[in-house]
């Protein structure tokens, strides 16, 4: 269960007031924060309880389902302890922006730098956030859930004619 | 002091050593790299996107195409984030015939990375011999799946045919020799002289270093970290087998290239136990909303083509929910984070390629090495652009 998770118990104890929601599904826990602190917790993460390796930085744009729009996905791995847990924060369209974790794991600079290529998301104090993918005057951004799936200013895909 | 002039480099991206469509812009003082940048996407083609338009099924020959040098490697991180979202249970036999495919993927990588990093550093024969190897595994590919490279051979819940007959004979045909050739490799390589002055004390990064860049696979392994998703964290059935994990101690070039080599013995031996324990079976879960009927049912009856023809064009299904399943690829760990709102196409579908987050440390494996040392970085990095570009 996800109340007895290692990290779930140490998060509640100090974090009590940030965590919006604490969910298991399939063994692997998800932990929802508020984005203000998401630096906070991940340093708690890494530091106290060694989350060591950030696997993962990326975002799900929730268009027309949920408010706010944008989340904020982090995938930590912890090698000493094997195990894993996901932190997710919301961020909203409007202050489309969220600290950047770089000064904690290294790996989140390319990885943070592909979200704010692919989603629009900015990254506040990354060291160096510029397009990744696309090239540097693409207009837009491609994962985006508005984004056309045959790019700007094309008719849609119809199938095959014959 | 001398007046220091700083000169910019550009590498790539049509260059053979870059293993790809990869540009670097470097500022050189002299013949010393001060400052590298990687300028990556040039083979960026959406597969993250375009998998938000298509069913489950539909996706998998995209994965062929991340990591084209280990495409069922792809395939198996793919499907089992499916099934873990579906929460549905794979016959055993599919599971063993997913390991050694995925086993005699890794060899398959490995055989291109070592071929490919000794003719960057100048050992033409080794590219020769790893190459005719490869291609015994490749036509085993063909056999088993109809195509060299883009196999799409497994299927959520399984297989997508029972493998031919002689099979097992082919596979213990290949991995018998393999021992044979990597003492040839390791003869030509390892205490060569010219081999161990490049890479001896090449591309250093430390442990510490090297779980902060976020690297993972033979190369992390490479700077020390005992640490292998196959054995911490079991999937298809890995639990199973005996093998050991090689690490390294000096956190160079020339230990990740030791590191690769156990690791394709123990490949092989991974290999030989899943062909032991290799029993008869269904090769699809028992789950008719989800996997496709045998193709007897599809040529023969109404309800089987019915079956066929929805599973093709509506596909299933997926419980809403969110999971990230990794694999330990040829290159390190390849994750897919998948999140179905329940319809029957991924809400979102992330992949976490290794070779990305390895090529992010190359600013720091490089910085102070010598230009011509940069290759040799490359190389034991064993990047893939498909991969990193998606």
């Amino acid at each position: 269960m996800a109340e007895n998770n290692r990290a779930v118990i140490k998060l509640k104890e100090k974090y009590a007031d940030s965590i919006l929601e604490v969910k298991e599904f399939r063994g692997e826990v998800t932990v929802t924060v508020a984005r203000e602190k998401i630096l906070e917790i991940c340093g708690f993460l890494k530091d106290s309880l060694r989350f060591n390796l950030c696997t993962d930085v990326t975002a799900v744009d929730y268009l027309g389902k949920q408010e706010p729009r944008f989340m904020a996905v982090y995938n930590l791995y912890s090698i000493p302890n094997k195990d894993r847990i996901r932190v997710k924060a919301p961020v909203p369209e409007s202050d489309c922006a969220i600290d950047s974790v770089t000064g904690l794991w290294k790996s989140a600079i390319f990885l943070e730098r592909e979200v704010y290529d692919l989603m629009g998301i900015n990254f506040r104090n990354h060291p160096d956030l510029r397009r990744i993918l696309m090239t540097d005057d693409w207009v837009g951004h491609p994962l985006r859930k508005d984004y056309p799936l045959q790019g700007p200013d094309r008719e849609p895909y119809k199938g095959r004619l014959s | 002091m001398a007046n220091k002039e700083v000169m910019t480099v550009n590498m790539g991206p049509q260059h053979p050593s870059t293993h790809g469509v990869l540009r670097l812009v470097i500022e050189l003082d002299g013949e010393i790299i001060e400052k590298i940048t990687p300028h990556i996407g040039y083979l960026h083609r959406g597969v993250e996107k375009l998998s938000e338009h298509r069913t489950y099924h539909q996706t998998i020959p995209l994965t062929d195409r991340l990591d084209y040098l280990a495409p069922m490697s792809n395939n198996l991180g793919y499907v089992l984030a499916v099934e873990k979202l579906l929460g549905i249970e794979i016959p055993e036999r599919a599971q063993t015939i997913r390991v050694i495919m995925a086993e005699l993927t890794r060899l398959k990588s490995h055989l291109v990375w070592i071929a490919c990093h000794a003719l960057d550093i100048g050992a033409m024969t080794v590219f020769i011999y790893a190459f005719r190897e490869r291609e015994a595994i490749m036509s085993l590919y063909e056999k088993i799946s109809g195509a060299r490279m883009t196999s799409n051979y497994f299927r959520v819940g399984g297989l997508s045919s029972e493998v031919y007959d002689g099979f097992e004979k082919d596979v213990r045909e290949i991995i018998d020799t393999f021992p044979a050739h990597f003492d040839t490799y390791e003869g030509l390589l390892t205490k060569n002289t010219i081999w161990m002055q490049r890479t001896i004390g090449n591309g250093v990064i430390s442990a510490e270093d090297a779980i902060d860049y976020g690297i993972t696979g033979p190369a992390l392994r490479g700077s020390g970290v005992d640490w292998d998703l196959r054995r911490d964290n079991p999937y298809s059935g890995y639990e199973k087998y005996n093998f050991t994990v090689p690490v390294g101690e000096k956190c160079d070039t020339y230990d990740r290239y030791k590191v690769r080599l156990v690791e394709m013995r123990e490949a092989v031996k991974i290999i030989r136990q899943a062909l032991d324990s290799l029993k008869p079976g269904p090769i699809l879960a028992d789950d008719p909303q989800v996997c496709y009927p045998p193709k007897e049912n599809v040529y023969n009856t109404i309800e089987g083509l019915i079956h066929h023809f929805k599973i093709a064009s509506e596909g299933f299904p997926v419980p809403e929910g969110e999971v990230y399943q990794s694999v330990e690829a040829p290159k390190g760990e390849l994750g897919y984070y998948l999140v179905s709102d329940g319809g029957n196409k991924p809400y979102r579908m992330r992949i976490r390629p290794p070779s990305f987050c390895n090529l992010g440390a190359i600013e720091k494996m490089a910085k102070g090495a010598m230009i011509a040392d940069l290759v040799a970085v490359i190389g034991t990095l064993d990047i893939v652009l498909g991969e990193i570009d998606r």
